[in-house]
């Protein structure tokens, strides 16, 4: 029996005439790193919110650890860390004082507190800056005392909005690693990002697209079910190509990474790369390659029009 | 088992209470600008109005028409101006010359005995034994000269400035009117109340909606009412302690007596601090933002100190502004400081306005918790 910490159905917020979020169904399993994808202004904060209770649903319903949202909404935040994208705490407290207070708003056992304050703040590498007014942190900083801020009294649920931008290669690694070892501990990760190295790393993902869900499903489902093939195209000159490939009918998308150019192939075309050599010629190296999940990103978010 | 489960969750919530009450003192103490102006807005309000006002009632330049010139009248005319209100600026020789003077504005009174000034003394007729022509253009000089009306005289007693400075006195506790500062630093300590009280509250939960902490706080436990009461609770200590600096300074500057009972006077000043902090957060509640919320409050402020008395005589204003006067806290706390600290009232006489901002508080309070919700949009 798979148990989910999060269910949405049907979710959906307008803003006045603008659907923000549009009938959204979502599962996440007790347990799992469940990735939140999207361009811009797709909807994953405005999705987040409604899941915390902090805006009205305008449709559907969701329930946040087996309970109804909003009406329960007060009864789950003990059990729910929340890091905001935008940085929310307070820039006139120290690192120090910002998780004390929340400790103590969050209720924490008295005896407890400093030593789980002192804890947090080595795990996110904040021991040295405890004194620091949070308003003077750099942007990483910031993002790691949010963290810290959400993970403090160990919910079982954490709902992690962009938690590793402006952070660095090797803070971001050591975060994920931490949600992974959180994951298998027994918490359940919600986190949207734009990085798909992250993606590629989790257990499940959702993709929006103006307010809509495009895909869902664990990450080689997804690849699996890309309908697309990609091929590589290798040489000397490829910049020139990726525009004259993209009026093509079975050509989705061509993207160029040094001198690589990545082009999706509509799974209908039999044989890809003979179809790609027909349109490029014989001067570049060509091969089929397995989809990443960029490949699936891209695919999902491209073939709605602009608006 | 049950009444356990109670007995946490209140403790829970005093906790989570205290938390925002910390917060927000760590918040004040750094803030140093809104320190600094919780000292410094009493005290440079206090000794700006303070002196400005009471300096005008004392040594007003007068003309003297002395028509008897003898012991008595000379007697009478130096206890006038032992009494500091008034000084003579020079003699003239008829009570037209010194209206003249006062036309003319070289004088601001003049003063005319006339020459039956010993048989009006003595007579019992209630007669004026001298007159003093001022000019009314001046509406706080004119209000102050007039109390010189009941200027109590003795003839039979030489001129001794300290005996003359307490019959000032006691006659000033019964006419306040007379002299400026004493009538002026009750409604300052209004004014200074509601600028900074409702000022502070006014932008206490707007500040965190704009600076986006809201976001973060309401996903937390915290419940509406304890938000509430943990924001309030370090503004009433530091309402009480510019009600001390303000008195202190009051006691000090102008020798501001005391005549009721100082209990009743923190009771009321208390009153007054929680009506201003209702009002505070109700406006944090509507305002858009913290511009918004400066507009409001100071929407506020202005008929507080116009209507409120402070400015005008209520007595004197039309029934209009009367009615609008009544609704204001300051309208009511006015009446409770000048009624205790210079007539000396009692609860009897105070409990109508006291309910008033009772009530207003209970009011504000309930409609700002209505108009909070947890929710950003
Ligand atoms: N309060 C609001 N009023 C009106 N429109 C809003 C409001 N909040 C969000 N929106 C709109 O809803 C859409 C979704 O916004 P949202 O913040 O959820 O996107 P997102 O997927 O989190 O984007 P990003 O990756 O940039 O963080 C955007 O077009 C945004 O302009
Ligand atoms: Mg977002």
């Amino acid at each position: 029996m798979t148990e989910y910490v999060i269910e949405a159905e049907g979710l959906t917020k307008r803003f006045g005439d603008f659907t923000a979020v549009q009938g959204l169904d979502m599962q996440i399993q007790r347990g799992q790193v469940h990735g939140f994808l999207g361009p811009n202004g797709s909807g994953k904060t405005t999705a987040i919110r409604m899941m915390c209770g902090l805006l009205d649903i305008s449709a559907g319903n969701v329930r946040v650890l087996g309970l109804e949202i909003p009406e329960y909404a007060e009864e789950v935040r003990d059990q729910v860390g929340y890091m905001t994208q935008r940085f929310s705490h307070y820039q006139d407290m120290t690192v120090r004082e910002n998780l004390m207070f929340l400790a103590d708003i969050r209720g924490m056992p008295r005896k407890q507190r400093t030593a789980r304050v002192d804890e947090v703040l080595g795990e996110y590498n904040l021991a040295q800056i405890t004194g620091r007014l949070a308003g003077d942190l750099s942007g990483g900083q910031k993002r790691r005392l949010s963290l810290a801020g959400a993970v403090l009294t160990q919910p079982q649920l954490l709902m992690l909005d962009e938690p590793t931008s402006e952070v660095d290669p090797n803070t971001r690694r050591d975060m994920w690693s931490r949600f992974f070892r959180l994951a298998a501990e027994g918490t359940s990760i919600l986190v949207s990002t734009h990085l798909m190295d992250e993606a590629e790393r989790c257990h499940r993902l959702t993709i929006l697209n103006q307010g809509e869900k495009v895909a869902d499903g664990t990450t080689d489902e997804l690849k699996q079910r890309l309908p697309q093939s990609v091929v590589n195209i290798h040489g000397a000159d490829v910049s020139g190509l990726a525009d004259s490939l993209s009026d093509d009918g079975q050509i989705l998308a061509a993207t160029q990474s040094g001198l690589s150019l990545r082009v999706l192939v509509d799974r209908n075309v039999g044989d890809p790369v003979g179809y790609v050599r027909s349109r490029v010629g014989n001067q570049y190296q060509l091969a089929q390659i397995e989809a990443a999940i960029e490949d699936v990103f891209v695919a999902a978010t491209m073939d709605t029009s602009d608006a | 088992m049950h009444s356990n489960g109670i007995l946490r969750s209140a403790s829970a919530s005093l906790r989570r209470v205290m938390a925002i009450c910390v917060k927000e003192l760590i918040q004040l103490r750094r803030d140093r600008l809104t320190f600094a102006m919780v000292v410094a807005i009493p005290l440079i309000q206090l000794l700006l109005f303070g002196y400005t006002i009471n300096t005008d009632v004392r040594n007003v330049p007068v003309a003297v028409v002395d028509q008897r010139d003898n012991f008595f009248s000379r007697q009478l005319i130096e206890d006038l101006q032992a009494s500091q209100v008034i000084k003579v600026h020079t003699h003239l020789e008829t009570p037209q010359q010194a209206t003249d003077w006062v036309r003319a504005g070289k004088v601001s009174a003049a003063l005319i005995v006339p020459r039956d000034v010993e048989k009006r003394f003595y007579n019992d007729n209630q007669e004026p034994i001298a007159q003093l022509v001022v000019d009314g253009s001046d509406t706080i000089l004119a209000s102050a000269l007039k109390g010189l009306s009941d200027f109590p005289f003795d003839p039979s007693q030489p001129p001794s400035p300290r005996q003359l400075a307490k019959n000032i006195t006691v006659d000033l506790l019964y006419n306040p009117e007379q002299r400026a500062a004493l009538f002026t630093v009750p409604g300052l300590l209004g004014v200074i109340l509601t600028m900074t009280l409702t000022m502070f509250t006014a932008i206490a939960i707007v500040r965190e909606r704009e600076r986006g902490n809201l976001e973060l706080l309401i996903a937390t436990p915290v419940k509406t009412p304890e938000l509430m009461l943990g924001k309030l609770v370090p503004y009433i200590g530091l309402g009480l302690l510019q009600v001390v600096i303000i008195l202190l300074l009051g006691r000090f500057f102008f020798d501001l007596p005391v005549v009721g009972s100082p209990t009743l006077l923190m009771l009321c000043c208390l009153l007054f601090i929680f009506a201003n902090l209702g009002l505070g957060l109700l406006i944090s509640t509507r305002a858009p933002n913290q511009l918004g919320a400066m507009q409001m409050a100071v929407f506020i402020l202005l008929p507080s100190i116009l209507l409120s008395g402070f400015m005008f005589p209520y007595a004197a204003m039309p029934r209009f502004a009367q009615h609008l006067a009544e609704i204001l806290p300051m309208t009511h706390f006015i009446r409770l400081t000048r009624g205790i600290i210079l007539r000396g009232a009692d609860f009897s006489d105070l409990a109508g306005d006291m309910l008033f901002l009772a009530l207003f508080f209970i009011g504000t309070m309930i409609e700002a918790l209505k108009s909070f919700r947890k929710k950003l949009d």
